[in-house]
This record gives C-alpha cells, sequence and structure tokens, in this order.
C-alpha cells in the first residue's frame, strides 16, 4: 500500500460559502468576491494567472458581475485562496447569507450617473458581506440613476440615485430643452417662456439638469430611492418603495436596519426570502421599524411588495 | 458669422466635428451651430459648455431644427 498523504485543508476558507460543488469528482466553482464589478487590472491577471494553473479552459463572468473560477479541485482550495490573495482577491458567498453587492459605474466616468454607486458597493461590501441571514440570500444592488441598469427593484434592498432639480430663473436661456427632455412632463414652458416645474410627476432622473445648457438647472438634493423586498427566480417580486432620497453615507446602516428586521421576523417560516417575509407581516411592519431610524427618509406609506405573474399563458 | 451645419449628423461625430469646427477658430468668435431635434441638440451644446465655451442662446427654428449661437473660449 503506498503513502497517502492525507488531504489538508483549511476549512476556515469555506465558512462564508464561494465554493460551489460541479458535476465532476471533486470539482467545484470558485465564485469570486468583485463588489460592483469593480475589476483592478492587477487583480484581473493574477486571477487569470490562477485560473490557468487551477482551473479549466475557461472562467465565467457570472450575472451579478463575479469571476467564477471554473473546475477547481477541492484539494486546491487553500492553494487557489492563497495565490488569489496575494493580490487581494477574495472568494465570494453563497447560501443563506449577504451576497456580494452588485452595482453599476455610477457617477464616477459615465456622465449619466448621479451618485456614486461605486463607492457604496464597496462600503456595503466591506461591511456586511457574508452576514449569515439565518434563512435565505440577501441581494443588495446600487444603480446609479433611473435608468436602473442593475434592476435594482430585482433584489432584496435595491438602491437607485435620484436628484430633487432647482431652477434659477435668471440663468435659464429659455431654450425649453428641459421641457423638451422631460418624460413625464414634471417641466413644461410658461407663458413667460421659463419652466414651470410640477413636483408630482417629477421622477428624479435629473435629464434637465444634465440637458441644460447653461446650469440653469441645477441639483437640490441627491440620493437613493430605496425598493425593498425583491426577488426573481420561480417567484419573482418586483420591491416597493421604503425611502427616498437615503443620503449615499446611509446605506450601510439602513442595509443593516433592513437585515436586523428579517433576520427577526422571517423566525419560524423556513427558507423564506425578504420580500415574502414582508408580504407575510405587512409592509406597515417594516415601514415602522425604519421610520423609527430614519424618519425623514422613510415614506409615510407604502405597498407589498408586488408579484410579477411569469406563469399566466402556459 | 461662422456656421458650421451639423444636421443630419448623429453623436458623437457632431460633437467632434463641432470641436475641431471650433478649435480652426479665433478666441472670442461668435459661431452658430446647426443641430437636429433629438439627441444631438440634447448632447451638443452641454457638450461644448462643458469645453469651455460660452453658450449664447439656443432656439428651434420653424423647419424643427436648432441654431446655437456661442463665443469660442480657447482651452
Amino acid at each position: 500500500m503506498a503513502d497517502e498523504k492525507q488531504t489538508k485543508l483549511d476549512l476556515n476558507n469555506l465558512k462564508a460559502g464561494g465554493f460551489i460543488k460541479e458535476r465532476g469528482k471533486d470539482l467545484f466553482t470558485v465564485r469570486l468576491r468583485v463588489p460592483g464589478g469593480r475589476m483592478s487590472v492587477p487583480r484581473l491577471k493574477k486571477i487569470a494567472e490562477v485560473a490557468e494553473k487551477f482551473g479549466g479552459e475557461f472562467v465565467h463572468l457570472s450575472v451579478r458581475q463575479s469571476i467564477e473560477l471554473i473546475n477547481i479541485n477541492f484539494k486546491d482550495f487553500d492553494a487557489v485562496v492563497e495565490a488569489l490573495g496575494e493580490k487581494n482577491q477574495k472568494v465570494a458567498s453563497c447560501g443563506a447569507r449577504v451576497r456580494v453587492p452588485v452595482a453599476c459605474g455610477g457617477c464616477e466616468y459615465n456622465p449619466n450617473g448621479l451618485v456614486d454607486t461605486q463607492k457604496s458597493a464597496l462600503e456595503v461590501d466591506e461591511k456586511l458581506f457574508g452576514t449569515p441571514t439565518g434563512h435565505h440570500k440577501f441581494k443588495v444592488a446600487f444603480a446609479g440613476c433611473p435608468f436602473d441598469c442593475p434592476k435594482s427593484a430585482t433584489n432584496d434592498i435595491g438602491f437607485q440615485g435620484a436628484i430633487y432639480p432647482a431652477l434659477d430663473r435668471d440663468a435659464c436661456i429659455s431654450c425649453g430643452l428641459c421641457a423638451k427632455s422631460c418624460v413625464p412632463k414634471a417641466i413644461v414652458m410658461g407663458e413667460d417662456n421659463k419652466p414651470v416645474f410640477s413636483n408630482d410627476p417629477c421622477i428624479w432622473c435629473g435629464d434637465c439638469v444634465k440637458v441644460c445648457p447653461t446650469e440653469a438647472w441645477s441639483v437640490r438634493k441627491k440620493g437613493y430611492t430605496v425598493r425593498i423586498g425583491g426577488k426573481w427566480g420561480r417567484n419573482p417580486l418586483v420591491g416597493t418603495l421604503f425611502a427616498t432620497f437615503l443620503p449615499e453615507d446611509k446605506a450601510i446602516d439602513f442595509t443593516a436596519a433592513v437585515l436586523e428586521w428579517y433576520k427577526q421576523k422571517a423566525e419560524g417560516f423556513g427558507r423564506i426570502r425578504l420580500g415574502d417575509t414582508i408580504i407575510k407581516e405587512g409592509p406597515e411592519a417594516l415601514l415602522e421599524h425604519l421610520h423609527n431610524i430614519f424618519p425623514q427618509y422613510t415614506v409615510a406609506e407604502t405597498i407589498a411588495p408586488q408579484v410579477i405573474a411569469t406563469q399566466i399563458g402556459k | 458669422m461662422q456656421v458650421i451645419d451639423l444636421r443630419g449628423i448623429s453623436c458623437p461625430t457632431n460633437f467632434v466635428k463641432a470641436k475641431l469646427a471650433l478649435e480652426d477658430l479665433d478666441d472670442g468668435t461668435t459661431a452658430r451651430i446647426l443641430l437636429d431635434d433629438g439627441e444631438p441638440v440634447k448632447n451638443v451644446p452641454r457638450s461644448l459648455k462643458a469645453d469651455g465655451h460660452k453658450l449664447l442662446g439656443l432656439r428651434q427654428t420653424d423647419e424643427g431644427y436648432y441654431i446655437l449661437e456661442l463665443t469660442k473660449v480657447e482651452g
């Protein structure tokens, strides 16, 4: 009988998840932690190196902005984690934990972006990533504006950048572009050929500010529109409105407060997502909890997460 | 009056052409830039403003296209 080396594995590496069993014997997919989908070039080079050495012929770019190493033998887990660690590349999570936040490019280089989603994603990832929820997965997304490329309302908690506009009538040259650009018609040109603003139709997209050639329209305030309770899969729900103009630096605390409520209230319901928990408890229950901590930003009333009926017609 | 006709040219080519045309003008020259309705008029004026030029006026003609008046500012 040949000497067989005992497979040594640091099981601590497996704590937060991210190692997903594949069909092949002893093979796993390793999901990497890439908050906001931001990948520095040195890290990318290191990942390619590790994939070449330990993985299959390709990596997979997941739908939530991760890079997944394919066909990793479990015996190589420690070596993979260590090698990736050289460039600070960590492993992501799966299971009933807070997942890696997803975010669009935000306002850094995209002229449409209203807020710094990358900063928010990194902060929330740092503080809350991997937190066990006790029930089910917990997904967070940040969108820089109402175009909402990340589909924020399909997440357990979705943040969407918003601005409230202000007009400097003296700087206005009456070109009419703001009224022309305003899709919900919150701005119309008045009789004096200056814009007239109506609060109710405004969706806080900032198109008026972006299009104004003289900066007569400017940002009065900005923050996040927060929707809670979304999920996809077999029984999709779209998240509904719980807070408006939440300051960017409050995103972590807000998410933590929602998580707290979820951990508590889902007790006894088994493997249930936040959206279904809100439907069971009633949205007022979560609204009250949030209003006590964030009175200035929580809305006065809301509706339960809405069912998206994807099975009708079969 | 310098007229730069960008009608029929889509974004961002119209902006690039405007930039290049303005480069050839002396600092302080006033120019009229003709732009199509839609994306061109929504994007080009503020992009030129961001480049440092002084926007004087923007109005729509009866035919539907826009006339942007600006003063070139040397960057």
